[in-house]
């Protein structure tokens, strides 16, 4: 499979993004420059990594998603292709519409890095097929606006179509207040759009996707994107059991 | 209206107003062989500031061991460069960014870090790492909250921005540091061993290349204000304070190595401390050239600056290129590319002047050698201070022991200096680049290399109450505690480099404990062969007269080849057996118990061998390397008791329990438990393996002694029959985890 790390002035996430793809999962992978306008190749799926583009000035992903890149992520998009936004990258889908909702300050109003748990609510997703409802997943967080909002009816909407994928939990998989780090509207750690294919998550998988690291649990996110993959371009599937034995 | 300043005449009162005394500037005008211009005597009086020149510290310097064979660059460049193998180097310092910091502590504490990830950058270097080394007053002090706030936070901005890891750091809290607090910003890269670049110009006709942010009038006299003390008004210095942009800076690091990866360039420096006039004048005289510019050609984002303006202006993220002649276009296309300036503005010449010009007129012109390297050096006078017997002085007899330990241990756990630190590197993202393996916490930080199975670890050290109580004994214990706090992280100390944060040169204390400190630290690298590799002094730390406690930082880098044996303080699994090595006595001097429960800060500090302690360092690295030993800790302040808590917390895990006795001693049982005896660390290990450790420690002559077993939920020390400890680990742990958030919530 071959996947596109998008480069925004300002990524730096990108390179975690291409190593965990590249030397951890074994697939071919691309920088794209964020003025580039179209692709050159064929992409199983696009990576919009985390980092701080445009500096965040002005609001996070608000400058980014006017890239000349961006239109390629699009179409990319409306076409049915994969698309994820890891940290900054899902702010930037939700700046460009691609995604629902807004990002706001953190509720401490800090910047935030360290481990969280979230819940796997809809394992029916390219980006979660390897894991199983219920699942829970330690994955660090790394922000200063996580803050996930959308007004009731959005999430009303979004809950009932299933495509609020991640939340906050605490470690035995109760979603509560306490576990809930940065005042997230239903704790919500990760959405997808109603098509499936366009998925945003705060928490970084690439950081958790190696032993040496610690903890491997974002490689279940990273490798359901290549197994879906690999179904729909008739490749041979990697099962998330075959994920939980080589752990 | 013409906004254009003009340029004052030289007077004796502007002479003094930039910190020149009268014998300086009578070398200045033999230099010249004339009465300087304007600019120049601002570039005399930047150049010739403590800051810049090392006037008083110089002479002192020089005592440090700086050679290995792994070294690659020692003190004077940009950065220290050593060889960590397979083709590879590790390239690192530390700076201060003290006085900005207290007068604008976000900005500060952020342009802190800029300057200190230019200075390993521009060496070709990817920075991997950051740490940093803070102090400040009592949290009690609404000032002192607003100031950790400020600073944390501007680190984080900054740090955070760039993508660069914070994985280990220091934080103390004393009232010395009440008007004066310290930030000190560590930052490690990585470069190819054959591709490292340095501030040198060379080559007559090569051009002299512009690249970074617009140049303004922020940080204008930088340099000199932090060559003074504080007094009154230091608020209204606050325009000398630099403003960080970390977007420009992550796009000129990646600019700036994407030029070093090709053939394209002779030298490159970042515009620093005295930003364009310390770049050229360093380059020109390293290179033995001279350099011509023209500042008409300088981008600036005011209108109206002159060049006095343009030639002291501190604005950051800017670098000054020299390149391979007809290189210019392909300089400038890869930083056009990064929406960058690049503009040539001058060439190296070969007649060894700085000669800087405005438009066609010819504004400066001094040799550039005798700005750089020919300021004055000064032999200060140093003296014992009076009080130094009266502080030293401890009576034990006269300090009862508590009766209730339980209640010590709480209070030093309470201890900001002592409690989780976690408030602090919670902001700080410490895990992006993914190669973190162990987190901040634990006694070092540990990055491993991609494409390599090696690590690197990393702390930073300084127990500033011991240097001041006995400056030799607590510089050499800064360097011992630094390399064992890398050693407990399974990895061998390789080198150092230092922050030399002290009081006002001009008293003779002052230069006492400047040079006893150096003399403890010398001896200390020498015999733990971590030579110091590039460094940085900072003077006038001074308030109204009152100067900080002598705080000479030291940041140790270690090499683990293969990153698996990276070993943490946390104990890790019930049943395993707890071993202390070293030797406790009875040093109550100097301890944290002894300021917290005592209220005093006085005594020896504790006794370092360092002959014992590189015997205990060598023998843990062996235990480490055959896998014997599941979790090392040193015990530093809060002794004993304290690193055991420390061992039972476990960072993000659930605590875990530990039952250890040791005999009856004619030791005090505060001294026991809570005394700093030095060379001491606290490991645990698989019962059958106890047999093999102590084997080891015997060859290498290390006392070692089995106190008890991790397991249960509880923290109990027993000291012959008498249960001297019992608490709750959870009960302990919250306690060291609220210390300082609580403070800053009120």
């Amino acid at each position: 499979m071959r996947y596109a790390v998008i480069v925004f002035p300002g990524s730096n996430c990108d390179h975690d993004c291409y190593h965990a793809m590249k030397h951890v999962l074994g697939q071919e992978v691309d920088f794209i420059w964020h003025k580039e306008e179209s692709f050159q190749k064929k992409y199983d799926g696009v990576i919009i990594p985390g980092g701080f583009s445009y500096g965040d000035y002005l609001r996070t992903g608000a400058i980014a998603r006017f890239s000349p890149v961006m239109k390629a992520v699009d179409g990319f998009a409306k076409c049915g292709g994969l698309v994820i936004g890891i940290c900054n990258g899902f702010q930037i889908l939700l700046e460009a519409g691609l995604l629902p909702g807004a990002m706001l300050r953190n509720e401490s109003l800090k910047f935030i890095c360290k481990d969280v748990y979230v819940k796997v609510e809809n394992e029916q997703t390219p980006f979660t097929r390897c894991c199983n409802r219920g699942d829970v997943l330690r994955i660090p967080i790394a922000h200063a606006e996580g803050n996930y909002f959308a007004d009731d009816e959005t999430l009303a909407r979004i809950e009932e179509n299933g495509q609020v994928v991640l939340k906050y939990c605490d470690k035995d998989g109760e979603i509560s207040q306490e576990s809930n780090p940065n005042g997230s509207a239903h704790n919500i750690a990760g959405i997808c759009n109603e098509a499936r294919n366009v998925f945003g998550m705060m928490p970084h998988p690439e950081r958790c996707s190696e032993a040496i690291l610690g903890n491997t649990d974002g490689k279940n996110i990273l490798a359901s994107m290549v197994s879906h993959s690999s179904i729909f371009t008739g490749g041979c599937s990697i099962r998330y059991t075959d994920y939980k034995q080589a752990q | 209206m013409e906004k254009t300043k003009k340029e004052p005449s030289i007077t004796p009162e502007l002479v003094a107003s930039h910190g020149l005394s009268e014998e300086e500037y009578g070398r200045v005008k033999v230099i010249l062989g004339r009465v300087p211009t304007y600019t120049e005597l601002g570039i005399f009086s930047v150049m010739w500031s403590e800051h810049c020149s090392y006037k008083s510290s110089r002479k002192h310097l020089g005592r440090f061991p700086t050679k290995a064979p792994w070294v690659i660059q020692g003190p004077g460049e940009n950065a220290g460069v050593i060889d960590i193998g397979g083709g590879l180097a590790a390239v690192f310092k530390m700076e201060s960014h003290n006085h900005p910091s207290f007068i604008e502590p976000y900005q500060g504490a952020a342009t802190g870090v800029g300057g200190i990830l230019r200075d390993v950058f521009t060496m070709g270097a990817r920075p991997i790492a950051n740490m940093d080394s803070l102090r400040f007053g009592p949290l009690d002090a609404p000032k002192n909250r607003y100031l950790l706030d400020g600073v944390v936070a501007g680190i984080a901005g900054y740090g955070n921005c760039m993508g660069i890891p914070t994985i280990a750091g220091e934080t103390y809290f004393n009232e010395i540091y009440n008007g004066n607090n310290l930030v000190n910003a560590f930052t490690l890269g990585i470069a190819k061993k054959e591709r490292i670049f340095y501030g040198t110009a060379s080559g007559v006709g090569n051009p002299v290349i512009y690249v970074g942010s617009k140049t303004g009038r922020d940080g204008i006299h930088g340099a000199t204000m932090a060559s003074e003390e504080f007094s009154e008004g230091t608020e209204e210095k606050r325009p000398t304070v630099q403003v960080g942009d970390p977007f420009t800076e992550k796009l000129l690091l990646e600019a700036c190595l994407e030029l070093m990866s090709k053939d394209l360039i002779i030298g490159i420096q970042d515009m620093g401390a005295a930003g364009l006039t310390s770049s050229s004048c360093e380059m020109a005289s390293r290179g033995g050239s001279g350099m011509e510019m023209d500042l008409a050609l300088v981008p600036r984002r005011e209108e109206g600056m002159i060049p006095y303006e343009l030639m002291l202006s501190e604005s950051q993220e800017r670098m000054l290129i020299v390149a391979k002649e007809g290189m210019e276009k392909v300089v400038e296309d890869i930083f056009k590319k990064w929406d960058l300036e690049a503009v040539t503005i001058g060439h190296v010449t070969g007649d060894g002047m700085l000669r800087v010009k405005d438009g066609g007129v010819v504004v400066a012109e001094i040799p550039a050698k005798a700005i750089a390297d020919e300021a004055p050096v000064y032999d200060r006078p140093s003296e014992r201070p009076i009080y130094q017997d009266s502080i030293q002085d401890l009576n034990l007899d006269l300090l009862s022991v508590p009766g209730d330990l339980n209640g010590v241990l709480f209070k030093l756990l309470e201890s900001p200096t002592i409690a989780e630190k976690s408030w602090i590197y919670r902001q700080y993202d410490h895990m992006v680049r993914t190669n973190t393996v162990v987190y901040p916490g634990s006694d070092a930080g540990v990055v491993r290399i991609k494409g390599t199975n090696k690590a690197l670890a990393m702390s930073v050290d300084c127990n500033s109450l011991y240097c001041f109580l006995h400056p030799k004994a607590g510089g050499a214990i800064a360097v011992a505690e630094a390399a064992r706090n890398v050693i407990c992280s399974g990895a061998r100390p390789m080198a150092l480099t230092d922050c030399l944060n002290f009081g006002n040169p001009e008293k003779p204390e002052t230069m006492w404990q400047f040079k006893e400190a150096l003399e403890g630290m010398s001896l200390a690298a020498e015999e733990l062969n971590t030579p110091v590799v590039s460094g940085n002094v900072s003077f006038y730390n001074e308030t109204k007269g009152l100067g900080v406690y002598p705080t000479p930082v030291v940041g140790m880098v270690g090499i683990m080849d293969d990153v698996s044996k990276a070993t943490t303080q946390y104990f890790k699994d019930e049943g395993d057996v707890i071993i202390l090595l070293g030797d406790t006595k009875e040093e109550l001097g100097g301890t944290e118990y002894l300021r917290v429960v005592h209220g005093l800060q006085k005594g020896l500090p504790p006794d370092i061998d360092l002959k014992a302690e590189k015997a205990l360092q060598v023998a843990v690295l062996e235990a480490i390397d055959v896998n014997l030993i599941k979790s090392a800790h040193d015990c530093s302040e809060g002794g004993f008791a304290v690193a055991l808590a420390e061992c039972c917390f476990r960072g993000e895990k659930e605590p875990l329990g530990c039952e250890v006795s040791t005999p009856v001693d004619r030791l005090r049982k505060d001294a026991l438990l809570f005394g700093e005896s030095q060379s001491r660390i606290i490991i645990s290990a698989k019962p059958d393996y106890a047999g093999a450790v102590s084997d080891i420690m015997s060859s290498h002559g290390v006392p070692c002694r089995t106190i008890g077993r991790v397991g249960g939920g509880s923290l109990i020390i027993r000291i012959g029959d008498e249960e001297a400890v019992n608490q709750s680990v959870s009960r302990l742990k919250g306690i060291w985890r609220e210390a300082i958030p609580k403070p800053l919530k009120a």
